[in-house]
């Protein structure tokens, strides 16, 4: 029996024995199967071996269809060969899968399952994914928790070769993949036992080569396609006693025994819960409590799901089970039921059992919790005389009457503890956390869990940590409900969360805070100080934030916190905790250097000497009531003019969503824009101040802000009637706006500190140059009074936009930016892009958004950035997917475009009636410039109200076409449309679309924010990534040049093509965007845009990109297709390279970790990057003096499309 | 041809010409060319303990600072297994040297307090090399710290470090303590093997279009050898620890003048970056033709001839002698070798 524990996530307990059974590993990131991928990507890296010796090959392609592509070649030449995915990821690897399928291939697809997108992304765990792939003719074996994910691995690559039927083993994402569960790891020798030689042998005797020829993958005619599709039904009908074979073969190696379908509960159970997956876990210990109490209940829970193992489920189920509720993870709208419902309802229905009713319900999507009240719910309900033969559990369903009521105040009781921990995710919590349940588990008598909680935003975002531990195995598969200690670790969040709102009476405290345990009390917030009373908590405390300062370790509060949790907590001795957390350390931060073990080893000690008791008074003694409204929400509260915002966004804020019923949400995922600036989320330590004397107007510290928390306006001196004293203000320097007053305000409680602002605004103090225009302050200082100025200069109106030249950086800036506050990281580089497009185009864009970091800050509830103006203009912005980006925005173009010449058409039709004057000025081609834009906007209000006479035209068709008109005559006005996204999308995932899409003629602009790494995901290489730069999947430095999109692109001729830098040169980049969107046809902007994953100090961003281009790593060009002779089109827009390109990269840890941990490699590399660079500078300096004329017509002509005679129309 | 044996630290050395601590000694291609160029001993370039543990904290910083923070991706880099840190590179270059070439080497160490220097002293004492210099690399910039404190705490640490290593242990020190002399002979006492004299410090420039202060390394000048001469010819006398000068020795000549002065060798870095390896030779030959032409049948016999103590008129060493250089110098701008403008201030 195998002795090794482990305390490891789902993710790795599978991909453990996935990678020890394979020689090549095709992956591909997705969230949340990502770290199965990195982690193979590591030991492949690192040498190690699989089962027989060989290092597995481990290579990253460029979507999971290519995955699935190269997992089914590597099959067909004998190679053991797996992969890594979830949700679109499996969709895009269905195509293969039928063939792998198909073609009797023996594989496994590891899959931590995931919500579909439908109304909405999801990045969360249901079955959604796993079940669209039920048709594939792959066997489909479902572990429920992490040790199952261990074991069902082993299993689900043993039977395929045996019997040649490919497997998904899938597991709960998140609730699975990233719980950290004490687990048996199965050793070499047991796989050994498990995997068959013999079975290896034959797949590799079956393997292509010239040496035993066959084909495979021919095309088949009616006449033998039908008989060769069946037969394969044997291989498939023995998948079942195959997979029980091996289940009993793991039984007698380890102890753990599994069935094909398990059941659990009461022997003569008349209800029983019929499902599969983690929910089990909640399932399993509310059956043993209600056993115990005298129901009788049971479970069936569900382990291969195909092929449906109908005998075995109708042997596990009691003969006395009279009610079943089958719980399906996933919905499939319009069937007769869930998938396992109906096959639970055909196994019975062919069974020769007397009746038993079964009822069908969903369950936790998209990772809803799902706990044993719910669980007792579903029993309650198949009881009863008459249950709803659908129901929804976990939900209020107030629209569709589906919900089951469900009774918050039942649990369950477990023999061991709880804790929960609230924290910041820069703080080290969840590290350490993790640290500590591995420090729990290897104990030999003592079993853990853990399960972190983050919240939507990517800076300053809160982590919540759920651990469990006792002497029992751990099976709870949902978040603690009545924690023994609550830890918060950051004083701040007590403002913003209730952080007591689940911790058990008599329970225990622990509170980093900025006070001595004497001074504390008087510093809580009233209503902490009354659940404490309450629930007669005792209440510890720490300053951990100075301890660590004092240690040279600021914000690590970590290795300060942990070991007051086991000094509390009592789960082990304080002295073998210590010592085993700074074990933990060592191997943590060993590597990383002594000094930063000695300091987190220091804290240990500091930690266990400060930890202080708070005395609690008897009564909180102020008894007068406590408004129960989180501070967090007095602001939203305060701004919310909008109904939906109050009744929806503020409880969404406030972490209530999960109360909100049916009836509340959109019903096709169409939410408001415009809503970030309702949550205030004060995050900046220091923000920055303006100081009007020495500002030059230039505009750069509010054209660089990544949040748009520096906002510019220029207005007459009459609007600065009733300012607040002390509100700051200058003369405005322009010739366009003369006698205006400009002030530069920032948005306090919006800003996140990040410092870009300051790091560029040129503008020195001649006297002491430290002083700049703009400088940070502390945000406690300055945060009241910049408050009430910002309010005051939001009341300031806009800028009239027809008033200025849109040409320059410092009138762009006057400009209101329509995309603000979005959850970006601190710092990010792409987001100052997309707010100077919504500032140049944001009441006439339409974005579509390619999934990947942009389109989660961009679209991730409960609010988001994208805004309107005064007029309720503004951008609408969509997500479709990550790979139809393209494609997606290109349709949208197509309606955008259909629109306008049927607008058109039905125009010149109605001419009598709208009058020839205007409908000529309407029909005028317009120029690309925002005049032209504002005066047809006003035209097209003069025509809706003509229109709206016209509807009521005593000829029909005179009024029918009116009203077809109105309902389209916005599209009169000029539309840009954007297709934004990041490097995976445009060079790798998406290439194909972008390509088309470019070579298409239409006018569509493509925005790309090129970070070189797929960054919501974690930093993994894509074919942006530059030679020798670090990354995931690319850990020794990448040995390949980054792919040159712009060439590509530039190849077609007439597609407009620019790269630019804002740090590099922020005014290229508004001539670029504004000669992208004048360009009549394609346009292409690659946007250098640094990232955290680069590895720099993300407030001197702009001095980096500054660098990027001096170094002529990124040469900003812009390629002009023109049509006049002569003319050269490439124009070079920067300098020649004057710094070597290491100056710049080795200021980036991508690039000076390889130097570090393998210089003459590093060497090597920067070597070939330079010449790289060198070469390629040559080239663009010849290539800028080529002269190019493109044919006419240069962008395809949409009357040619039509066929219509209409020769001006090129609107557009 | 003439001995150019030398004892250095109680260390025998080839020859007197020791290659600094500098960018040069860092790498051991170079560190080979030095050997084979016919160097006494090579001293490493120092390791800075605050550059040492401000690597290590960023280093920490870069995989503390956004880990664990976002659903999506609970890391962004790899995790990778040697991080190079500075002074593991510095214990592997020691190693290494010592492996490659068989002249002494010498590690250089700045640390940033008491218990850092005799941390690391050990751990390079631990790696194999032949001796320690610690190089006292501080600007005394505080001012409440007064000159008796600050070098109370110098001497200090020389003691401990010398107490704690069984190597010999030479000190490198700046040529801005209020009483040179004094101080020098202290740390001999202290129990140092061998004083460095001098450092020298690179002095920071600015940028006048940015308007910022930039580091900016300047390579010595040949004038700057008279600094070192001066006080190892005031110092030879007072001292039975090895001196080592160091600071403007760009030729043989140069040499030569340190080792009458009272120097047991002469160091060269600038001349070494700027010629290469084997500049080192060179160095030698005209140390040779000098000692030749002037027959002196080794360096021993050289060395602190012309030190206070033998020096024709001692007390030149110790005179300011203002009044005789502006003297020199106008005359020769009277005379027109030296053109006027350079001596207008603007």
């Amino acid at each position: 029996m195998s002795s090794t524990t482990a305390c490891i996530d789902g993710n790795e307990a599978a991909a453990k024995v996935a990678y020890a059974l394979s020689e090549v590993v095709a992956i591909y990131p997705i969230t949340p199967a990502s770290p199965m991928g990195e982690l193979s990507d590591a030991w492949s890296a690192a040498g190690v071996a699989n089962l027989w010796g060989s290092v597995p090959e481990v290579v990253e392609l460029q979507s999971e269809a290519g995955a699935a592509g190269t997992l089914h070649g590597a099959l067909q030449t004998g190679a053991l060969a797996t992969t890594f995915t979830a949700s679109q990821g499996l969709l895009l690897m269905l195509p293969n899968m039928f063939k792998i399928a198909g073609e009797l291939t023996p594989t496994v697809i590891h899959v931590a399952a995931r919500a579909l997108a439908t109304h909405a992304l999801s990045i969360f765990g249901d079955h959604s994914d796993v079940m669209a792939a039920r048709t594939t003719g792959f066997s489909m074996l479902c572990a429920s928790s992490v040790q199952e994910a261990h074991d069902f691995a082993a299993v689900s690559h043993a039977v395929s070769l045996r019997t040649r039927v490919p497997f998904l083993h899938f597991f709960d994402g998140f609730r699975t993949s990233h719980e950290i569960n004490r687990i048996d790891l199965l050793g070499d020798d047991d796989l050994r036992r498990l995997v068959d030689e013999g079975d290896i042998e034959a797949h590799k005797a079956r393997r292509l080569r010239p040496t035993a020829p066959v084909v495979r993958g021919t095309a088949q005619n009616p006449d033998v396609f039908f008989q060769a599709r069946e037969a394969a039904n044997p291989f498939h009908a023995a998948v079942p006693a195959a997979v029980e074979q091996v289940f009993a073969e793991l039984a007698e190696l380890t102890g753990r025994r599994y069935g094909l379908v398990d059941y659990e509960g009461a022997p003569d159970a008349e209800r029983v819960i019929v499902m599969m997956g983690s929910g089990a876990g909640a399932v399993g210990e509310t059956v043993a409590k209600l056993v115990a109490d005298g129901e009788k209940v049971g479970l069936a829970t569900i382990r291969l799901f195909r092929p449906f193992p109908t005998d075995a489920l109708l042997a596990a189920l009691p003969d006395t089970v009279r009610h079943i509720a089958v719980l399906d993870r996933t919905k499939e709208p319009g069937a007769a039921g869930e998938p396992l419902f109906q096959d639970v309802v055909t196994a019975l229905a062919e069974s020769d059992r007397p009746k038993v009713r079964v009822i069908g319900g969903r369950y936790g999507l998209g990772s809803k919790e799902f706990t044993p009240a719910m669980a007792k719910a579903v029993f309650d309900e198949a009881g009863r005389d008459d249950p709803k033969r659908r129901f929804t559990v976990g939900i209020v369903d107030d629209v569709g009457g589906l919900s089951l009521d469900v009774d918050d105040g039942f649990h369950v009781e477990r023999s061991g503890r709880s804790a929960v921990f609230y924290a910041l995710g820069s703080d080290g919590t969840v590290g350490a956390n993790k640290a500590s349940v591995k420090i729990i588990g290897d104990e030999p008598d003592l079993f853990a869990q853990g399960y972190f909680v983050y919240d939507s935003k990517k800076s300053g975002s809160m982590t919540v940590s759920h651990l469990r531990f006792g002497p029992e195995p751990i099976r709870s598969t949902y978040l603690v409900q009545e924690a023994d200690l609550v830890a918060c670790h950051q004083f701040g969040l007590l403002d913003r969360f209730d952080v007591l709102a689940d911790i058990r009476h008599g329970g225990t405290f622990l509170l980093n805070a900025p006070y001595t345990a004497d001074e504390l009390w008087e510093h809580l917030p009233r209503k902490i100080q009354r659940r404490i009373v309450e629930r007669e908590l005792r209440v510890v405390t720490i300053d951990a934030t100075r301890i660590a300062r004092e240690l040279k370790m600021p914000g690590r509060i970590n290795t300060i916190m942990q070991p007051c949790f086991f000094a509390l907590s009592e789960v082990m001795e304080l002295d073998r905790a210590v010592g085993a957390i700074k074990e933990s350390i060592e191997k943590a931060y060993g590597r990383r250097g002594r000094l930063v073990v000695e300091r987190n080893e220091a804290a240990v000690d500091r930690a266990l000497t400060e930890l202080a008791e708070v005395t609690v008074p008897a009564t909180v003694g102020d008894e007068t009531p406590i408004d129960e409204t989180l501070d967090v929400l007095d602001s939203v509260r305060e701004a919310a003019t909008d109904d939906f915002v109050e009744k929806v966004t503020m409880r969404m804020i406030a972490g209530e969503g999960d109360l909100l019923p049916v009836s509340a949400m959109p019903i096709d995922g169409s939410f408001p824009t415009g809503t970030t600036r309702f949550e205030k989320r004060k995050l900046a330590l220091s923000i920055p101040v303006w100081e009007p004397d020495l500002c030059i107007d230039c505009g750069k510290c509010a054209v660089v802000c990544p949040h748009a928390t520096i906002r510019m306006k220029a207005y007459e001196p009459a609007a600065l009637d009733g300012a607040p004293d002390g509100f700051l203000t200058k003369n405005f320097r322009s010739r366009e706006l003369d006698g205006h007053q400009l002030t530069i305000q920032v948005a306090p409680d919006d800003c996140t500190g990040c410092g870009i602002c300051v790091d560029v605004c040129p503008a020195k103090d001649k006297t002491q140059v430290s002083r700049k225009a703009i400088n940070m302050a502390p945000a406690d200082e300055h945060r009241e009074v910049e408050r009430e100025r910002w309010d005051f200069f939001t009341e300031i109106p806009e800028i009239d936009r027809a008033s200025i030249t849109h040409g320059s950086v410092k009138n762009s800036q006057l400009l209101q930016p329509l995309f603000e506050f979005s959850g970006a990281c601190s710092g990010c580089g792409e987001t100052p892009y997309l707010k100077l497009l919504t500032q140049l185009f944001g009441d006439r864009l339409v974005v579509a958004n390619a999934t990947g970091c942009s389109s989660i800050y961009g679209g991730n509830l409960p609010t988001t950035p994208w805004a309107t103006d005064t007029n309720g203009l503004g951008p609408a912005w969509s997500n479709s997917l990550f790979e139809d980006n393209a494609e997606f925005g290109f349709g949208m173009r197509l309606g955008i475009e259909h629109h306008q010449r049927e607008a058109r058409r039905l125009l010149a039709d109605l001419r009598d009636g709208v009058g020839a004057e205007l409908t000529d000025a309407l029909l005028a081609d317009p120029a690309p410039t925002e005049a032209a834009v504002i005066e047809q906007r006003a035209r097209v209000g003069v025509l809706r109200e003509r229109l709206a006479d016209l509807v009521e035209d005593a000829d029909p068709v005179v009024a029918e076409s009116a009203r077809r008109l109105a309902s389209i005559a916005d599209e009169l006005v000029r539309t840009s449309t954007w297709i934004v996204g990041g490097d995976g999308w445009a060079y790798d995932i998406g290439f194909g679309g972008v390509d088309h899409v470019l070579g298409s003629g239409r006018n569509v602009n493509l925005l790309v924010l090129d970070t070189e790494v797929y960054s919501n995901t974690g930093g993994q290489a894509s074919k942006a990534t530059p030679l020798g730069a670090v990354a995931k999947f690319a850990m020794a430095g990448k040995p390949t040049g980054k792919k040159d999109l712009g060439a590509i692109a530039r190849r077609y001729g007439n597609v407009y093509v620019a790269q630019v830098a804002i740090g590099g040169s922020d005014i290229q980049t508004v001539k670029a965007l504004a000669e992208a969107d004048a360009w009549d046809g394609p346009s292409l902007v690659i946007a250098y845009s640094t990232c955290i994953a680069h590895g720099i100090d993300m407030e001197t961003s702009m001095s980096h990109m500054k660098e990027a281009v001096k170094s002529g790593y990124w040469p900003l060009y812009r390629y002009q297709p023109t049509v006049e002779e002569h003319e050269q089109p490439f124009h070079l827009d920067s300098a020649a390279p004057s710094i070597p390109l290491r100056e710049f990269a080795l200021k980036e840890a991508r690039y000076s970790m390889l130097a570090r941990s393998d210089p003459e490699r590093s060497a090597m590399l920067l070597d070939l990057a330079q010449e790289e660079i060198d070469e390629r500078w040559r080239y663009y300096e010849q290539l800028a003096g080529v002269e190019r004329t493109l044919r006419e017509p240069h962008a395809v002509d949409l009357d040619m499309i039509d066929g219509e005679p209409e020769s001006e129309d090129d609107d557009a | 041809m003439p001995d150019l044996h030398t004892t250095y630290l109680g260390l025998s050395l080839r020859s007197p010409i020791v290659a600094s601590a500098g960018p040069f000694t860092g790498d051991l291609d170079r560190l080979t060319e030095l050997d084979l160029a016919g160097v006494g001993a090579v001293v490493l370039p120092s390791i800075f303990e605050e550059q040492i543990e401000h690597e290590t904290a960023e280093i920490d910083r870069l995989f503390t600072v956004h880990d664990d923070s976002f659903n999506e991706a609970t890391s962004f880099f790899p995790e990778i297994d040697d991080y190079g840190s500075a002074i593991d590179s510095y214990l592997e270059l020691i190693e290494n040297a010592k492996v490659a070439i068989d002249v002494p080497v010498i590690a250089s160490l700045n640390g940033a307090n008491i218990g850092g220097w005799v941390k690391y002293a050990r751990l390079l004492e631990g790696a194999g090399a032949d001796a320690l210099e610690l190089n006292l690399y501080t600007v005394a910039a505080d001012p409440a710290v007064d000159g008796a404190s600050l070098e109370g705490e110098h001497l200090e640490l020389v003691a401990l470090v010398a107490e704690e290593v069984d190597v010999p242990v030479a000190v490198k020190i700046s040529p801005y303590y209020s009483s040179l002399a004094n101080f020098v002979v202290a740390v001999q006492r202290a129990g140092a093997d061998g004083v460095v004299m001098f450092n020298r410090f690179y002095s920071p420039d600015l940028d006048l279009e940015t308007l910022d202060v930039e580091p900016r390394i300047a390579l010595s000048t040949p004038e700057e050898v008279r600094l070192p001469l001066r006080w190892i010819g005031i110092l030879r006398e007072h001292l039975s620890m090895s001196i080592a000068a160091s600071s403007g020795v760009h030729s043989g000549f140069d040499a030569a003048k340190v080792i009458l002065a009272g120097a047991d060798v002469a160091m060269a870095t600038s001349s070494l970056l700027r010629e290469g390896a084997s500049h080192v030779a060179t160095i030698e030959a005209q140390l040779v033709d000098w000692m030749t032409e002037h027959e002196y049948d080794s360096v021993e016999q050289m060395r602190g001839a012309v030190s206070s103590r033998g020096a024709a008129d001692p007390a030149a060493y110790e005179r300011a002698n203002y009044i005789g250089n502006i003297a020199t110098y106008t005359s020769r701008v009277m005379r027109g070798t030296v053109p006027l403008s350079r001596t207008r201030t603007r």
